[in-house]
């Protein structure tokens, strides 16, 4: 029989701990899984987290990194602000995709014309727009009490609608040859988030990621703000107590959610991706739920748990394409990393009693 | 010998990781003796009676039942044996009716129809009338208890626990109980019988067993004692009564005016017309049995449900509409009875629920940043000024006890130094150390000035500490009465006597 005995006080040991337990977990797990595929597991684990950062082709890789770390860091700041308080943004793919429409069609507006301001009002629009797109579960849950992980979540598929729409209709690069797309904004000058730093990745969006794990370490560990949104996750009633009120509670953490999430898609649609496309999204807004999660909500955790996802990203890629392994075993790795990790965090709050059962 | 004991226990022991709950503690229970067991909380009493109701295995000692070894597995097997036990909190389903109820319960359950007629028997015999066919949610609490009570009798039991049966009743439904209760033991039915109520242990009980620090200190037979000798030898020193010099009352500065609420939940009650006016330095005691508006009261009071325009007003301010920040600031606070959840966040530090509610009138932020600094020492001055029993700050809520937490919470809103205070339960479950030096803190701060209304189901405390009592019944709060020549009875009947439960014939 084993017994699991409730901690008065959270290990912090264990909290600490338990991510890097998962992660030799998922390694372990996931050999056997490659083993029983009938590749080697030990090749294939070194090739998914050691080779695209040491590896021959490692200067490459590690540029990709960075754009894939960075869009999942910035929406998963977003969402853990939220997940803190209990509200469930699960819809970030959605306000990802609207958030890259609206900046793509002020820069394809404004085309060809070059102005400075033409980036930052890009910005603000992806903002906008992925903000907009998240106070819509948001009002609907203050006004009728609706479930905001149904809503948003059904409204990624809204959102993928409208892309396929955009992409064939009103944002078609009208010099494309009739192919579906829009212009190519790496071509425009002032509408393209370029690389900083020449072999790093690092584009703006990166840097904004940087920005959002900042200031959310500010709001949620230094602000009142932060601390209520905490008190409202963990006690509900303790929080109305203490004078929150749900529904500007609600409001705020799905604006924020939404409107990083749209950043992340402006940054993607002029930076790397650089055009509106029917298959533009790639599924940042819901990698970035297991980020928030393997990054246990903490901002800083985030930024690692973002970087390791990358890896797992690109090294997943690498074995499937050298190895040959199948594109559903990667996603079946990264689930499992999940799975033990939320396992494991039982560590944190309940000790283990291995015997005989006693009452 | 064992043979002319009911139950006889020796060297019962119960060791958990850091504290030993029962250190070889032993009695005995004679066949239809009502023995009660004294202590406060912590000293070992639940531990106790888990390890005889069979839900807690002992390290050590031996347990005989009708002079048979006892050693219950579990609580099937203890009722298999003739032990029965009523808990604090009742275990009912508001959506059934009684006879379903009580169907629930049992392993194997007559047909309906004879069970309710068996409920009608059993329950007329010992003179608590219940009709097996009504909704739960219907019930008052003294009949829900009644449910609860009719559900172990209906085992035929040897041996009755009652774990602070009393806490939920009017004067009069007490005394219907304690006349059911006697004649179980006429009839050969032993009580074990679990109070901090110390008046009406020396009416009920034949013996009385004292454990502290979870040894038995002392055993004894309580009418041959004061409450304050038994008080004395549960705390193991000398008690200290509250002190309640007289206060000068000021003007008049917190008004309630015809306030009405809709119900919070689905069987909550709603609040009707409640008017009440406080002078400074007053202490306002709102009785009443539990669940009849207690927490409604709190929550339109403390701001956390608003009201109409007019209902609720500070220094002749209307502040109806503000939140509970809002009227922290305007010096208003209150103290919502659940601790877990409400008055407190369970997971989070003291340090964290100091800043739950103390960042209004308490410098611990800057600008809206939080000063970590500031707001552990305002823990700290809590935790050493009520004599928080805690290893320091940084440890989870959830990790104190009961009344160590109450005693934070209270602590944490008094030295925030309010002109009105409003406390819903400031000692329930707490130890009557505990209790005296909470209640003394509530009278210490009135007599600076401000206003205190505490509601309360206990009303020796609200007899202790008031200077007015009201009684809140249904969700209609009574006028005001002054606490000094009001008798027990008239305080019955204004509690809305028995709730039109009858007492059969005996």
């Amino acid at each position: 029989m084993i017994t699991l005995i409730k901690r008065p006080t959270p290990s912090r040991g264990w909290s600490y701990t338990t991510p890097i337990i998962a992660v030799l977990a998922t390694m372990i797990a996931g050999g056997l899984m490659f083993a029983a595929l009938g590749k080697d597991p030990a090749q294939a684990i070194r090739m998914i987290f050691w080779d695209p950062l040491f590896g021959p082709n490692a200067a490459y890789f590690r540029g990709q990194l960075l754009v894939k770390a960075g869009p999942l860091i910035l929406i998963a700041s977003g969402l853990a602000v939220g997940f803190r308080a209990g509200i469930w943004n699960i819809g970030a793919e959605g306000q990802y995709i609207i958030g890259a429409i609206c900046g793509a069609s002020v820069a394809l507006a404004a085309y060809p014309a070059e102005s400075h301001l033409l980036f930052p009002a890009m910005i603000v629009a992806g903002a906008l727009g992925g903000w907009l797109w998240g106070m819509i579960p948001a009002v609907l849950k203050v006004l009728f009490n609706t479930s905001e992980i149904l809503v948003s979540l059904m409204l990624v598929y809204v959102a993928q609608n409208l892309l396929a729409y955009a992409a064939f209709g009103p944002l078609k690069n009208p010099q494309g040859f009739g192919f579906p797309g829009s212009r190519n904004l790496q071509q425009y000058p002032s509408a393209h988030n370029p690389e900083l730093i020449a072999g790093t990745g690092a584009h703006w969006g990166v840097l904004a990621a940087l920005v959002a794990v900042i200031g959310a370490y500010i709001l949620m560990h230094r602000h009142i703000a932060g601390f209520r949104i905490r008190v409202a996750g963990e006690a509900p009633r303790a929080a109305r107590f203490a004078g929150v009120v749900p529904a500007r509670l609600v409001m705020f953490c799905l604006g924020l959610s939404g409107a990083l999430a749209g950043l992340a898609g402006l940054f993607e649609v002029s930076g790397p991706s650089g055009q509106i496309t029917d298959g533009f999204n790639a599924g940042y807004g819901f990698t970035a739920i297991i980020v928030a999660f393997l990054g246990r909500l903490h901002p800083l955790g985030i930024l690692l748990a973002g970087l390791l996802m990358a890896l797992t990203y690109i090294g997943g890629d690498m074995a499937q394409m050298m190895l040959g392994l199948p594109g559903a075993a990667i996603q079946v790795f990264q689930g499992m990393l999940l799975f033990f990790l939320l396992g494991f965090d039982v560590l944190t709050n309940y000790r283990i009693r291995i015997g005989r059962a006693r009452a | 010998m064992t043979g002319d004991k009911l139950l006889q226990i020796e060297g019962l022991t119960k060791a958990y990781p850091g504290v030993v709950a029962n250190d070889g503690v032993g009695f005995s229970v004679a066949p239809g003796e009502v023995h009660a067991l004294l202590g406060e909380n912590g000293a070992g009493k639940s531990t106790l009676v888990k390890m005889i109701y069979g839900l807690v295995k002992p390290d050590a000692g031996t347990m005989h039942l009708m002079g048979k070894p006892y050693t219950p597995a579990e609580p099937r097997a203890a009722r298999a044996s003739g032990v029965a036990m009523v808990f604090q909190h009742f275990s009912l389903f508001e959506a059934l009716n009684v006879a379903e109820n009580v169907a629930l319960g049992m392993e194997n359950p007559p047909p309906m129809g004879d069970l309710a007629k068996r409920i009608r028997e059993i329950s007329n015999a010992y003179g608590l009338p219940l009709d097996p066919e009504r909704l739960v949610g219907d019930l008052s609490a003294g009949e829900r208890q009644r449910v609860e009570i009719i559900r172990c009798l209906l085992q035929d039991p040897k041996l009755l626990i009652m774990d602070e049966p009393t806490s939920v009743l009017t004067p009069q439904e007490v005394e219907i109980l304690f006349h059911t209760l006697r004649k179980l033991s006429s009839e050969g039915t032993a009580i074990l019988y679990i109070s901090h109520k110390l008046e009406e242990i020396r009416s009920l009980c034949d013996g009385a067993t004292i454990l502290r620090g979870g040894k038995v200190v002392a055993t004894c037979t309580p009418r041959e004692k004061t409450a304050r000798e038994l008080a004395e030898m549960m705390v193991g020193g000398e008690f200290k009564a509250t002190d309640r010099t007289q206060r000068t009352l000021g003007h008049t500065i917190f008004e309630v005016k015809d306030l009405d609420l809709a119900p919070m939940s689905q069987f909550g009650p709603a609040l009707k017309k409640v008017t009440l006016s406080l002078r400074a330095g007053e202490v306002l005691g709102v009785g009443g049995v539990a669940g009849n508006g207690q927490e409604e009261l709190l929550a339109t009071l403390s701001g956390e449900r608003v009201s109409a325009p007019g209902t609720v007003l500070l220094h002749g301010q209307d502040i109806s509409d503000l939140g509970p920040n809002d009227r922290r600031r305007l010096g208003l606070q209150g103290a919502p009875e659940e601790r877990l959840g409400h008055a407190a966040v369970p997971a989070m530090s003291l340090t964290d629920n100091a800043l739950l509610t103390g960042t209004v009138r308490r410098p611990l932020t800057n600008r809206g940043f939080l000063d970590m600094k500031a707001a552990r020492l305002f823990a700290e001055e809590i935790i050493k000024n009520f004599d928080v029993r805690t290893p320091g700050p940084h440890v989870a809520a959830r990790a104190l006890s009961g009344g160590n937490l109450q005693k934070f919470v209270i602590g944490r809103e008094v030295l925030q130094y309010p002109e009105v205070l409003i406390v819903n339960q400031p000692t329930w479950g707490v130890d009557a150390a505990a209790a005296a030096s909470i209640r003394q803190a509530l009278l210490d701060l009135a007599s600076k000035g401000a206003a205190v209304i505490v509601i309360s189901q206990d009303l020796d405390e609200l007899m202790e500490i008031a200077d007015r009592f009201c009684a809140l019944n249904e969700g209609r709060l009574s006028a005001p009465r002054d606490t000094e020549g009001l008798t027990l009875d008239e305080i019955g009947l204004m509690l809305g006597g028995a709730h039109g439960m009858q007492e059969a014939a005996l």
